[in-house]
């Protein structure tokens, strides 16, 4: 109340009135993405409080700039279990980067400035401040700048030069090398640095699911995303690669696979500025702790002085390379029960609304399709939940997105149950101004594990069924309408251009597409959970075998 | 598995001992002993962490604890190089009849009786884990009514300082 009723009078902030904390949170996160600002999110103590716990390990986990900014009951009541209290720095800590509690009114401008500093700078992350009613109600003198005092962080930024020096060496030695690029490259405005020194090494690059954007998708060099459904070309580069050059990357598990047969052969230059992600999953030969952009700068002129005395031939690497992108791409059949492909769907919004579009989604199988079937341009194109897996994330990020760059077309590619989990916030894009266009590919079912289900558990569908198509509860066009939307349906391939362009040309209100699609599409190519990439599956019953023609 | 001795300068702030430790829960690790308490410079805490964990974990955890924001600096300390010592306060039942043998164990070991009553004796000792739990052993067929013994703390030894240059 106190901090509500003092924003009343400020001309600088833009509030946003939310429907529910989570959304804010997620918008925040989406905003952060977007831009590349930190996103400020505020809740009051309590329930406010505790609904941002999913959007803090979300932004926690995707390594995001937010700040949220938590009222907390009265001093004297903390500890007491006063009304609306909760310990949100004690149920915070591991999802954040720091949390504040502030005790004292004097202490808010500095920590409200240690807040941004943490979040934004190092490994970027969520930070929690805490402010008691009573410490927001007191007068304190104001001065700012505040000294900030962080004894124990001091994040390293500057690449060590004996350690790029030795990397450069492996890179241009090596035979069979793949640049892994990560959400860091796009964190640390690398991306330019990236595609120079790829272009310099001629070096294959695959860019994981947080990282869809740092390298142009319509690059010859780009083999497409690694992981669990990545493209089979850049899975197989990866497990044959004699050198991994990982840049702002985590060998997570659905990149990895089975870590212990995950590029065998590969030795690992790591960088990234997290000195704790280095060899924690996977043993790094050449460590390089660093910003991204100051690590990829000195390997340009490390690799380019290099290269002076010499470097391996990739003729035979990039003719392999290229019979598996030539005879696995990313494809889809069309399903043969005639129901609207959403691969088609997904297709189409990529193809007209194009690379300047900014594109959200949530958590499954239209996520995967999203990262596929859209072709990636331009850095901070993509947004969507890569550590945490949040479904519900599409919309409100879509919204965030939209407010920080509101001339920019805004697409949340989403699913019917992800969509039924944030749509609340449409009525916030209604009413506050965010125009945003939210594609839901409507397969009635919770999709992806549907298909574990199919593949798995023999068809055994358990709770599984939305009932969306069944009985068309919701009608996502009348609850588009009901949320100050524009409601569109679209159930036929002839329909899906035309569709998307009607939704296009609305920009004074959010627009809702409700398609209709089959619920026995799939994501593929899989690499099942807990086998080994070498096991990847190009198509249902496929198994490229990448033994026959090693280098 | 061996054993390991962090030692952990941190702000003295409220809090950072439930992240040092909340830490070591989320991350697998077990903290076989912890002390913590204050050090030269009043915005200093000190923590000396006994951690059993193999050589790649323990980069990983130290690596971990050094990303907390409150964490200044830590160091590991080697047996070999570092005084290591851990307080017992140990109440034994010592009537007449057995008294003189314990003021003997007591004297052997180099403790001191801090409380006497006709029953028993409360005494205290200081050391290594080592000493510590070869004297629990003597005392132990006399009747151990309590025993409290403090986490370990540990020092380098020689000149050198680890908290001069931590705190700019």
């Amino acid at each position: 109340m106190p901090a509500y009723d003092a924003l009343l009078d400020s001309t600088k902030v833009r509030h946003v009135l939310v429907r529910h904390e989570q959304g804010a949170g997620h918008a925040a996160t989406g905003y952060a993405q977007a831009t590349g600002k930190v996103g400020v999110c505020i809740a009051t103590s309590g329930p406010g409080a505790t609904n941002l716990v999913t959007p803090l390990a979300d932004a926690y986990m995707d390594s995001v700039p937010v700040v949220a900014i938590t009222g907390q009951v009265a001093r004297p009541l903390i500890g007491t279990d006063g009304f609306q209290e909760a310990d949100i720095c004690g149920i915070t800590m591991p999802i954040t980067k720091h949390s504040f509690l502030v005790t004292d009114p004097a202490e808010i401008p500095g920590a409200i400035a240690e807040a941004f500093h943490l979040a934004s700078t190092g490994r970027p992350g969520p930070v929690l401040v805490d402010i008691p009613k009573d410490v927001m109600q007191a007068n304190t003198s104001f001065s700012w700048p505040p000294e900030m005092h962080l004894p124990g962080y001091r994040p390293t930024t500057r690449p060590h030069g004996k350690q790029v020096r030795e990397a450069a060496k492996l890179i241009c030695s090596s035979h069979r090398p793949v640049f892994y690029v990560g959400g860091g490259v796009l964190k640390a405005n690398a991306t330019e640095q990236l595609r120079e020194l790829a272009e310099l090494t001629g070096i294959p690059v695959v860019t994981t699911l947080m990282a869809k954007g740092a390298f142009p998708d319509s690059h010859p060099q780009h083999l497409g995303m690694p992981g669990m459904h990545g493209a089979v070309a850049a899975v197989a580069a990866m497990q044959r690669a004699d050198l991994l050059i990982a840049l702002g990357a985590r060998f997570d598990d659905r990149v990895t696979g089975q870590l212990s047969s995950f590029a065998p052969d590969a030795k690992i230059v790591h960088a990234d500025i997290d000195p704790a992600e280095i060899s924690k999953n996977r043993h790094a030969d050449v460590p390089i702790v660093g910003d991204c952009k100051e690590i990829l700068t000195e390997l340009i002129t490390s690799v380019t002085s290099e290269r002076d005395t010499g470097s391996a031939d990739l003729t035979p690497w990039w003719q392999q390379l290229s019979g598996w992108r030539d005879t696995f791409p990313l494809g889809y059949d069309w399903p043969s029960d005639g129901t609207l492909s959403p691969h088609y769907v997904i297709e189409r919004i990529g193809a007209l609304a194009g690379p300047d579009a900014v594109y959200t989604a949530g958590v499954g199988q239209h996520q995967m399709w999203a990262a596929q079937f859209v072709h990636y341009e331009r850095p901070r194109s993509w947004i969507n939940s890569g550590g945490l897996g949040t479904m519900g994330f599409a919309v409100p990020a879509a919204m965030g997105a939209k407010f920080g760059l509101p001339d920019t077309e805004v697409w949340a590619i989403d699913g019917d149950g992800c969509f039924q989990m944030t749509n609340q916030e449409l009525a916030t894009c209604a009413i506050e101004g965010a125009p945003i266009k939210v594609a839901v590919m409507n397969n009635g079912n919770l999709g992806m594990v549907r298909q574990w289900q199919n593949l798995f558990y023999e068809g055994r569908y358990s709770a599984t069924d939305l009932g969306t198509h069944k009985h068309r509860i919701p009608d996502f066009k009348l609850l588009a309408e009901a949320l100050g939307c524009v409601g569109l349906r679209c159930e036929s391939k002839e329909d899906v251009d035309a569709t998307i362009r009607k939704a296009q040309e609305i920009n004074d209100r959010p627009v809702v597409i409700d398609f209709v699609v089959g619920k026995d599409a799939q994501v593929w190519p899989m690499v099942a959970a807990g086998t080994g990439n070498d096991e990847i599956m190009a198509a249902r019953g496929i198994r490229p075998l990448f033994d026959e023609d090693d280098v | 598995m061996s054993k390991h001795t962090l030692s952990v300068l941190t702000e003295n702030r409220p809090g950072v001992l439930a992240r040092v430790a909340g830490l070591f829960s989320r991350r697998g690790f077990n903290i076989e002993s912890l002390a913590v308490g204050p050090t030269e410079n009043p915005d200093v805490s000190r923590m000396t962490i006994v951690v059993s964990v193999d050589e790649q974990p323990l980069e990983q955890v130290t690596k971990q604890l050094n990303k907390l924001v409150n964490v200044i600096k830590i160091v590991e300390l080697e047996p070999s190089t570092a005084v290591q010592r851990e307080l017992l306060l140990i109440k034994v039942r010592a009537d007449g009849t057995v008294r003189t043998q314990v003021l003997e164990t007591v004297q052997l070991f180099r403790a001191k009786v801090v409380d006497v009553s006709p029953e028993s004796l409360t005494i205290e000792a200081t050391g290594t884990v080592d000493k510590l739990d070869a004297f629990v052993r003597i005392l132990e067929p006399f009747g151990v009514r309590e025993l409290v013994q403090s986490g370990m703390v540990a020092v380098g030894r020689g000149p050198r300082s680890i908290t001069a240059t931590a705190v700019r």
